[in-house]
């Protein structure tokens, strides 16, 4: 088998054990990248020879004798919105076009160190912003199963490059859903672990109280793998959590889930739904049951207002975020004539940079703050937020994890929803919750719509620190329908 | 009635700091109208003994040591500067022309 279908473990085993080397394994995936790159367009910033040399540092230390981690010499591809010391970080933004950072993010940095050589900078919906990829000021990303499709958004970049096997490992950053929905939708793993599992310096800021790195594979165990790489406390990030990584590695390796309670979630399922997602969905259920878990369903009324109230607090943090692109300090300025103020030369700036869905949302952010509207807006939502989170607490007093559809619909067309920010905001219908309470989430392939025959994820959502619930259940979901399927789901999509 | 008008568009635009063309702010006006009706959802949760969150976390306050730590040189914090003079960002001039 080639070295690109290989699994991020099998790949670290065989560098480890010498039966490879890390520069054999990262030009495998260079030269898929280039033959593939043309079609699926996953990349922003692609430097083979920076690659390379990253590739043969660890080799040099693995002859050397060092011992490294599990996924020493494994490749990567890091979503454009971590910063890297030797490779631009845009955001997919013209704001910020060509900007090199003159220091590592927290995620970038512990990958690094633990060894995974980086392939490249992905493409996203401009500051994270969207749930297509389409918002990036740059170009598209196409989805590998049909490249009429959307990859899913914002880390539509990262999703597309592990699913047409671009990259083994590729990270991402969910704020409102932005790794869910792009896993689920290019069949396959994505996790958002719990805020302030993983370290957010370094991370462009979106909207700070939401925004959660975490990891995308095409197995569970490779997820949990890079998940445990890149977590645990980070002083530089005030909202890091000071308490041990949850056990994601044994809990992968592990899926037991007989008599785990796992709550269906009413409220998620039913109209506006596409019949083929929840086809899928209610058949993984089952197949939950049928490996010995308790299935109980469970109301949480408020979820159908997170996705309002997420649209009133994400935008609000972001209009305060994004003040830092002011022309002043880095990135671009324009207008700077001579004759302009620093005020002119900022709005002349930020009107040229910024794309559409951006604008929207920093004036939406700013009006929901304005005095006369806060307490309407900003402040019941935040309300809405504490009512979603008690929700939550009262879910997981009965159940040790709840699922749901990952998102409403399989993957719709390129330019579908472009023009209707509403249609678009429906993609995180499912996901959003979560980030509001910022518990731990996890989408999973569970199938192929009957309609289109694109994937189908499912949701598992477990409580604050609980994240190797999600990797249990997943990894059952997936040795279950795997032997089943005979072989993983993306083996259905067609060859590139 | 409309949720937002232009006028109230142009003045989000402004407090933004961005300069939008009169088809950007009638484009903009009918898209936010749709959006604000549609978030004005969010009232119709009963929340009024609720206290709002404004975080997931339960965290205040958190300090580190107060001790002195490597930082960016002057060349890599002025590294991505649109412009530069004598190690400090220029930037156009931010008071009126009499003063």
């Amino acid at each position: 088998m080639s070295l690109i279908r290989k699994t991020a473990a099998e790949l670290g085993a065989m560098i480890a054990g010498g039966e490879v080397t890390a520069v054999e394994v990262a030009e495998a995936h260079l030269d898929r990248m280039a033959e593939v790159e043309p079609k699926v367009q996953a990349f922003l910033h692609v430097d083979r020879e920076t690659t390379l040399e990253q590739a043969r540092a660890i080799d040099a230390r693995l002859k050397a004798g060092e011992k490294l981690g599990p996924l020493a010499g494994v490749p990567i591809a890091h979503k454009d919105i971590f910063t890297t010391r030797d490779m631009p970080t845009t955001a997919a933004s013209k704001i910020l076009e060509g900007w090199r950072p003159p220091y590592d993010a927290t995620v970038t940095a512990r990958l690094r160190e633990a060894g995974l050589v980086i392939l490249g900078k992905t493409n996203l919906d401009e500051f994270a912003m969207g749930s297509s990829t389409e918002n990036s000021a740059f170009h598209p990303t196409r989805n590998p199963w049909d490249l009429t499709k959307v990859p899913g958004g914002s880390s539509g970049g990262s999703s597309a490059a592990v699913a047409a096997y671009e990259a083994p490992l590729s990270t991402g950053t969910d704020t409102g859903g932005s790794i869910r929905q792009p896993a689920a939708v290019t069949g396959i793993v994505g996790m958002k672990p719990t805020y302030g599992g993983s370290s957010r310096y370094g991370l462009i800021a979106f909207a700070s109280s939401l925004d959660t790195p975490g990891p995308f594979a095409r197995n569970v165990l490779d997820a949990a793998l890079l998940h445990e790489a890149f977590s645990g406390h980070d002083p530089m990030d005030s909202t890091s959590i000071d308490a041990p990584v949850p056990s994601v590695v044994e809990a992968a390796k592990n899926p037991d889930i007989a008599g785990m309670r796992i709550g269906v979630v009413r409220e998620f399922g039913g109209e506006g739904y596409q019949p083929g997602v929840l086809a899928r969905y209610h058949e993984a259920v089952q197949l939950l049951e049928s490996l010995g878990a308790k299935v109980v369903e469970v109301s949480c009324p408020s979820f159908t207002t997170a996705l309002p109230a997420y649209y009133l607090i994400a935008p609000s943090e972001c209009s305060s975020n994004l003040a830092r692109f002011d022309a002043m300090r880095y990135g671009l300025r324009v207008g700077d004539d001579g004759t302009r103020s620093a005020e002119e030369v900022m709005a002349l700036t930020r009107a040229a940079g910024f794309g559409p869905e951006v604008k929207r949302r920093i004036m939406l952010g700013t009006y929901a703050l304005s005095s006369g509207y806060y307490d309407a807006y900003y402040g019941q939502a935040q309300k809405v937020r504490t009512v979603i989170s008690r929700e939550f607490e009262a879910a997981f007093q009965q159940v040790d994890v709840l699922v749901s559809p990952t998102t409403p619909t399989t993957a719709f067309s390129i330019g579908e929803r472009a023009d209707d920010p509403m249609a678009m905001y429906l993609a995180d219908l499912c996901t959003i919750p979560s980030n509001l309470a910022g518990n731990a989430a996890m989408s999973v392939p569970c199938g192929l719509a009957d309609e289109d025959g694109l994937p189908v994820g499912l949701q598992i959502m477990a409580p604050v620190l609980a994240d190797d619930r999600c990797y249990r259940v997943g990894a059952a979901v997936e040795q279950a329908l795997e032997s089943r399927w005979g072989g993983p789901l993306l083996k259905e999509a067609p060859s590139l | 009635m409309s949720a937002i008008t232009r006028d109230e568009v142009a003045h989000l635009a402004r407090l933004s700091r961005l300069a939008l063309t009169d088809d950007e702010l009638d484009h903009y006006a009918t898209q936010l109208d749709a959006i604000i009706e549609s978030v004005a959802k969010v009232a119709e949760v009963a929340a009024e003994d609720v206290p709002p969150s404004s975080h997931a976390l339960p965290l205040t306050n958190v300090f580190r040591a107060d001790e002195v730590s490597p930082c960016l040189t002057p060349e890599q914090a002025l590294s991505g500067a649109p412009a530069v003079e004598d190690d400090r960002f220029r930037v156009p001039r931010i008071l009126g022309e009499e003063a």
